[in-house]
């Protein structure tokens, strides 16, 4: 299985390795280092690679590589979903994934590393069994173990590993008990120069955040269940009752945790929040082109768009652009050739717009394509698909939780082809 | 870095050297190491100074830097004396940071890791399971070769610990150990067959790891666990249910026939196979009818489709697409859309799969078409995968929607992309007739565009698509043509360069032109444009010599002192052929025909054909080639192998199969084996000397119809003894020998007083030896004919006598086990209880000691009994019935072979007259078909069950004790045709010479032959029937095998015994 792990930061620096079989020589990643050149970006490196006695699959995530060396055959996905569960455990414990951070917890992240992994198969991937043998660094922690010399080992040892419920740490208590969902649903499209839809879907996910004391059983109903079409549940969901009467019935994890990730069918149309009318152009001579984008919304069941923001990747020739926004700020960046308008509200009376010229290359031909317009947004109290939980019952114990659902949509791939 | 800073806080004069290294870039070159290196050791002074000092926190600061020096991949080791000493330390954090080194560098020091080992072996003990754990995972993963054995036994030891979080450690183990000394397999196979066992599902995955990496050919080691496996899937951890499905798998594609497969041919295969074998189920004579274990397979993964690990639902679509019936493959569509969610190397792996089920099958991915439209933030290999789907999704229904999204992709900024959109739109056109004029129009049209890249592929492309349809399109080619001297992209003119000469009698104008073109040019064109030119002279040459000849001989003398070899080697070669002179033969005569020939239209098809031979998921298959420790995945068996080894007994606390002795066996071969010994035994009857010291019976039985009947009659009386035994020990074993009244109004009397009671059940013979098993709700019961003292009238008179006594409990209806044709008279059973339920008791432990006295008295051999199934209690509707064979010498009969069969009511309702009849009297003593029928008195339901009784070969024998001289001058004599002999692998539990003698005991009712101290054990019997000589002799070798020789002149059943044998040493 998975023998040794580098991680390689964006400038090519190995700074941290780990084997969990005999060591693998850090040279091994030279083959990498040659496939990352060849690739250009790093997002073109392939996940899967073959040197002459190691394979090796490598993510690209939050600007790091994670590169693992195995010798033998083994399912690619079983790697890269495991690396990427450990650089979602970096971020669970030190809030983000980065270099510096790994860095500065290199003891606790060689601790985590050695516990998720036994002979290079996974042991314990569980965030909630995890920090009960090594507790995530807190400020107030770390302060007090510089003084004292103190440790971030657990002192006691965890029994969680070994209930029927492995994702779930005995003996939780809280003064508040609270159960939050939020519903975050994501519009995936693409809409053609005209507007018209090529293609949509609704993808949602519903993210928890339990605080809850003891062993609480908990169910959640939906009034339109109908409305999923494809579903993926956190392990804790007892598919059976999903089966036969469309409810999550679950013992929750503590804290933070995805609850379920679901398809809305696609046969349901779907409302696309905002349009955009947009003229690109370059002309064929003088090396200059203009640029004359207009936003505002369309199908938003009477909620406002927030947090409105288009992302262009302008063809390589573009050097510069003279733009003025009625509304909103933006920024192009003449390295990454990418324009960046950042909208903010959207205000049906007065629709934003953002035109000007765009000066390219002298000499360089007109670009054979118009870029294509990535577009985020953000709706609150609103879940486009329709989706509505209809209550949340617990079982188990006595106390009466504080509960509470929030819906937000937010544009996932959203893409305007122009 | 936090550590850093907190050093500093405590002020040192090692802070400098400490921000020295910090400044120092992580990936330090060659340069750079060297320089590091001197800092690195001064500092690893003061390091093992911290580590040697009394305070805890200046060693666990000391051991936070070592680890941290480790993370960077910077050399630590010659600390290891210093951290070696806190191996022990109470510290945990400090023990856990010490392990870390510990594991890292143990290969390289290891006279010095040894001193460590004593802490873990101590830690292997504690009382908590996961400081247990821990030792065992740290002493497993120390590579150093001299601690194996030790590391063997934690192993075993772990394995059957209490908590299975440390089973699941001694699992990983296993495999830790296996890759440290390949050598110990044996041994390691022995302790996951245990695992396997397990029913935790926090051990499964893990083990069917280790099963896979060390003996994943042993497939038979799965059988018994492949429902509970089935059963455990869901409950499993994400990243053991991947190893399981992928093991399954493979599994499954050796036990289950295809569900692909229809029509006669299959069915007629199916008829031929069971009109030889009654016993099969007659449901699988039918076209196809899934394997029901095939089914629970497939039932129990879908869940799991649903699992947030994209892992795991990988395994189960590429279970599905390996497993599945055509129809069913379906379900895993959605969930793999749904993957296309995540992040981009998840993408990009899906897609590969995607890739290749696309191209088997369409229809699965057609609905989800708009799924694989490109985006422009794709990386690279994402696109260019979704293309590869939509052209094998392109068909002639949605062609047009999918060539309108192509001519974006056209366009795309991305060149590459760009590139390969016209190539799919190549393949779309050769695939999909009705569009291959439209492709190829707006192919032409892209001849316009300004990027040289589109330009270059597009002509590569056409000229595919032309080739295809030659006939039409000269315009297309004279376009072509005109376009050239813009084309600056060699292969993109080497194309036009083919295709003009190719088709150059289409355009005899424009022929002549281009290479009038080339010929200027052509010692500055690219090798490729080159070679294509050659070609061109050569055909212009052939077609048209009047305008052509001295552009070609020009072109041909430039060529000749090309630099490149192959453009001299093809020049020479054309020049040769075409341009006739003395020394070109036969061959220019053919010029025309060998340049002219029509050429077979290039095949544009999908990249991703040749992944099909691998099994979809695996990395063998995201690169194309087999990768180390692939494994095959089989093809599916023309007929299903035997379905019964994966049942499994539930109710019974103790599991004991003999899978040799299983259905598998046919009845034709027990026909033969028997046939054999018949026409043996009349050749012997002839030299009648041979066989010395033959036993009276077989001299006796010089006919083998009288034997026959014989053995017949043997039987019978053992079903009556049993019948008579049953009643007796059945009804709540008042009675424990169904003979001699007095004898049980002693045992009445004196409950507890076995001693006297002993030897004359002894004598009797009727011992109730399953009372003790069976609990006191179940009325038990079984019988000897084995110790049967009294004649067969003496028998009938004994069961007579004992029937006034015959009493049940009121609840407990008890039958009598009667035979038609030896009791014709009714039997009755009076209902009067006489013992109290503690006598009852009394009476068991009385029994108990009765049988062990037995054993002492009649059996010298070693043979501990195993029981076999006659009637599953499932299948008995609540009764169920075992026998077994209990190796005392028949005394009714000498050629008998005694068979002592065990009646159990698990249900609660009471059995009532249970017979046994319809001997099938041509299958004689070694195998007859006994049917069980017994009216329920309450429903007057009458039941029939029809069961068969295999005798193992080895119990066919009468132990005989012979000197060692004796031995081997008998084994002088069966020489030759008469000797089988094999070498066996001996599992290493029975390499010693006590078990092994037991092994073979417990297979053969043979007699052990004494010898001195050496490695060879000899083993002397006589076969029941006619008394021939058995002789067995074992050999220990070293690396576990032994020679196994057989000599006897029943050679069947020398074979059989062999296998037998081989089989029960090689098993643990």
């Amino acid at each position: 299985m998975i023998h040794s792990l580098f991680l390689i930061n964006h400038s090519g620096d190995i700074f941290l390795e780990k084997h969990w079989k005999s060591v693998v020589s850090r040279s091994v990643c030279d083959y990498f280092f040659e496939a990352r050149e060849n690739a250009g970006s790093p997002e073109n490196v392939p996940p899967v690679l073959q040197t002459p006695h190691h394979y090796l699959i490598s993510i690209y995530r939050d600007r790091l590589f994670f590169l693992s060396a195995v010798q033998t055959e083994v399912p690619p996905l079983f790697v890269i979903e495991f690396l990427h569960r450990v650089a979602e455990m970096f971020q669970d414990y030190f809030g983000e994934c980065s270099e510096v951070v790994i860095k500065d917890n290199v003891v606790i992240v060689y601790e985590l590393l050695e516990e998720m992994l036994d002979n290079g198969f996974p042991l314990a991937t569980e965030s909630n069994v995890l920090k009960e043998m090594i507790r995530p660094p807190t400020i107030l922690r770390s302060v007090v173990n510089t003084l004292t010399g103190g440790s971030y080992i657990g002192e006691t040892l965890p029994m969680g590993q070994l209930s029927t419920i492995p994702w779930r740490r005995s003996g939780v208590k809280y003064t508040n008990n609270e159960a939050y969902f939020d519903v975050i649903e994501e519009i995936d499209a693409i809409l053609d120069k005209s507007g018209t839809t090529v293609f949509a879907e609704i993808q949602g996910v519903i993210e928890a955040c339990i605080k809850l004391s003891g062993m609480p059983d908990l169910t959640l109903s939906f009034m339109n269940p109908r409305l999923l079409d494809d579903v993926s549940f956190h392990p804790c969901v007892r598919f059976k009752r999903w089966e036969s009467e469309r409810v999550l019935s679950f013992i929750p994890p503590d804290g933070n945790f995805t609850l379920m990730t679901y398809h809305v069918s696609t046969q349901n149309l779907v409302a696309i929040p905002v349009y955009v009318k947009q003229s690109i152009g370059f002309f064929e001579s003088g090396s200059c082109g203009r640029l004359d984008l207009t936003v505002g919304p369309k199908q938003t069941m009477g909620k406002t768009v927030e947090g409105m923001m288009i992302t262009i990747h302008m063809p390589t020739a573009v050097l510069s652009a003279n733009l003025t926004a009625t509304q909103g700020s933006h920024t192009y960046n003449p390295i990454t050739k990418v324009l960046v308008w950042d909208v903010g509200k959207l205000n049906p009376q007065k629709l934003p717009n953002l035109r000007g010229s765009l000066s390219l290359q002298s000499g360089a031909p007109k670009p054979e394509e118009n870029p294509s317009l990535n577009i985020n947004l953000k709706i609150q109290q609103l879940a486009i698909s329709g989706i509505k939980v209809n209550r949340l019952d617990m079982y188990g114990e006595k106390y009466k939780p504080f509960k509470g659902v929030k819906y937000v949509t937010k544009a996932g791939r959203f893409q305007v082809r122009t | 870095m936090s550590t850093t800073a907190l050093y500093n806080d405590q002020g040192g004069a090692e802070a400098a050297v400490e921000a020295g290294q910090e400044g120092t870039p992580a990936s330090s070159g060659v340069g750079a190491g060297f320089g590091l290196f001197s800092t690195d050791f001064k500092k690893n002074d003061d390091l093992k100074e911290m580590l040697e000092s009394n305070k805890e926190s200046l060693k666990l600061e000391a051991m936070k830097r070592i680890v941290g020096l480790i993370a960077k991949g910077k050399n630590a080791s010659e600390l290891f004396p210093a951290v070696v000493k806190n191996v022990a330390s109470k510290n945990i954090e400090l023990k856990k940071l010490v392990y870390v080194y510990l594991v890292r560098y143990a290969e390289e020091q290891q006279d010095l890791a040894l001193l460590s080992i004593s802490t873990f072996q101590r830690a292997l003990k504690d009382p908590n399971q996961l400081i247990r754990a821990s030792a065992l995972r740290v002493l497993s993963s120390i590579r150093v070769p001299i601690i194996v054995p030790i590391m063997m036994l934690a192993i075993k030891e772990s394995a059957t610990d209490l908590s299975p979080y440390v089973r699941k450690t001694s699992a990983h183990a296993i495999q830790k150990l296996f890759s440290l000394d390949p050598d110990q397999k044996e041994q390691l196979i022995e302790v996951i067959e245990k695992l396997l066992k397990d029913k935790s599902t926090l051990v499964a995955g893990s083990v069917v790891m280790a099963f896979e990496e060390v003996c994943p050919d042993r497939i038979d080691l799965i059988h018994k666990n492949y429902r509970k496996l089935c059963n455990l899937l869901v409950d499993v951890e994400e990243w053991g249910q991947v190893v399981i499905m992928s093991m399954l798998t493979r599994y499954a594609r050796t036990q289950f026939t295809s569900p692909w497969k229809e029509g006669a041919t299959f069915d007629e295969n199916d008829k031929a196979f069971y009109d030889s074998d009654v016993e099969k189920d007659q449901a699988e004579a039918k076209p196809y009818t899934m394997d029901p274990d095939h089914r629970l397979l497939l039932r129990n993964t879908k869940p799991l489709l649903q699992s947030r690990n994209t892992a795991v639902v990988m395994s189960v679509a590429q279970l599905y697409w390996h497993l599945a019936p055509t129809s069913e493959v379906t379900v895993v569509t959605k969930s793999l859309v749904r993957l296309l969610r995540s992040h981009r190397e998840v993408q990009y792996v899906v897609l590969q799969n995607i890739a290749t089920m696309s191209i088997q099958r369409k229809g699965m991915f057609e609905p989800y078409m708009k799924s694989f439209y490109v985006r422009s933030t794709d990386a690279t290999h994402i696109k260019t995968l979704k293309l590869e789907i939509l052209t094998n999704l392109a068909n002639e229904a949605n062609i047009s929607t999918i060539l309108r999204e192509f001519q974006t992709y056209v366009k795309s900024q991305d060149k590459a992309f760009a590139a390969a959109t016209i190539q799919a739109i190549g393949r779309c056109a050769t695939n999909i007739t009705e569009v291959t004029d439209t492709c190829l129009n707006g192919l032409v049209l892209l001849l316009s565009n300004r990027d040289e890249t589109v330009v270059a592929e597009s002509v590569v492309v056409i000229k595919k698509l032309l080739q295809t349809q030659p006939t039409q399109h000269s315009d297309i080619i004279k376009h072509m043509a005109k376009l050239f001297d813009k084309i600056t992209v060699a292969m993109a003119r080497a194309s036009i360069v083919w295709l003009i000469g190719e088709y150059c009698e289409r355009v005899p104008k424009i022929a002549p032109d281009l290479l009038r073109k080339m010929a200027k040019s052509f010692t500055a064109e690219e090798d490729i444009v080159k070679l294509q030119t050659l070609n061109l002279g050569a055909k212009l040459y052939l077609t048209n010599p009047k305008q052509t000849k001295l552009l070609t001989q020009y072109i041909l003398n430039l060529g000749k002192y090309d630099q490149n070899y192959d453009i001299r080697d093809r020049t020479r070669f054309i020049r040769q052929l075409i341009v006739p002179n003395e020394k070109s033969g036969a061959l220019s005569k053919y010029a025309r025909r060998i340049l002219l020939a029509s050429k077979p239209a290039p095949l544009l098809e999908s990249a991703f054909k040749d992944r099909e031979r691998f099994q979809l998921g695996t990395l063998s298959h995201s690169l194309n080639i087999k990768t180390t420790g692939y494994l095959e995945l089989s093809d599916w068996p023309a007929v299903a192998p035997d379905q019964s080894v994966r049942n499994v007994e539930v109710i019974e606390p103790v599991k004991e199969w003999i899978p040799s002795v299983g259905k598998s066996k046919p009845a034709k071969s027990d026909d033969k084996f028997y046939s054999d010994s018949e026409g043996e035994r009349e050749e012997e009857g002839g030299s009648g000397s041979r066989s010395g010291s033959s036993d009276s019976s077989s001299s006796s039985s010089s006919n083998s119809s009288e034997e026959s009947g014989s053995e017949d009659e043997s039987e019978e009386k053992s079903s009556s003894s049993s019948d008579e035994s049953d009643r007796s020990s059945s009804q709540s074993g008042k009675s424990s020998s169904g003979s001699e009244a007095d004898q049980k109004k002693k045992k009445k009397s004196k409950k507890a007083k076995p001693s006297t009671g002993n030897s004359d059940s002894d004598e009797n013979g009727n011992d109730p030896v399953a009372q003790g098993s069976s609990s006191s709700e179940e009325t038990s019961s079984d019988s000897e004919s084995a110790d049967e003292s009294e004649s067969e009238a003496q028998q009938k008179r004994s069961t007579s006598r004992s029937k006034p006594k015959v009493e049940a409990p009121p609840k407990k209806e008890v039958s009598l086990l009667d035979l038609d044709d030896l009791s014709p008279l009714p039997l009755t059973t009076s209902k009067s209880s006489v013992l109290s339920p503690s006598l009852l008791s009394d009476l068991e432990g009385l029994s108990l000691s009765n049988v062990s006295s037995t054993v002492q008295v009649n059996i010298p051999t070693f043979g501990p009994v195993k029981s076999h199934d006659l009637l599953h209690h499932m299948t008995g509707k609540g009764l169920s019935a075992q026998y077994h064979f209990p190796r005392r010498p028949c005394l009714y009969q000498a050629s008998m072979v005694n068979v002592q069969i065990t009646l159990t009511n698990s249900s609660d309702q009471a059995l009532e007259e249970i017979h046994i009849k319809d001997w099938s009297p041509t299958n004689l003593n070694v195998h007859c078909f006994n049917t069980i029928v017994y009216p329920c008195s309450d429903s007057t339901k009458e039941d029939q069950f029809t069961v068969s009784i295999h005798p193992a070969v080895g119990e066919l024998l009468l132990p005989t004790s012979l000197t060692e001289h004796d031995f081997q001058k008998e084994q002088g004599k069966l020489l030759g045709m008469n000797e089988t002999s094999a070498t066996i692998t001996v599992a290493t539990k029975n390499s010693s010479a006590q078990p092994l003698n037991k092994q073979i005991l417990s297979v053969a009712n043979l007699g052990e032959v004494r010898t001195g101290p050496s490695n060879i054990h000899r083993f002397a019997g006589r076969t029941v029937s006619s008394g021939a000589l058995v002789l067995v002799s074992i050999e220990a070798k070293e690396n576990s095998t032994a020679s196994l020789v057989i000599n006897t002149d029943k050679s069947v059943m020398a074979s059989m015994l062999l296998r037998d044998l081989k089989q029960a040493l090689s098993q643990a």
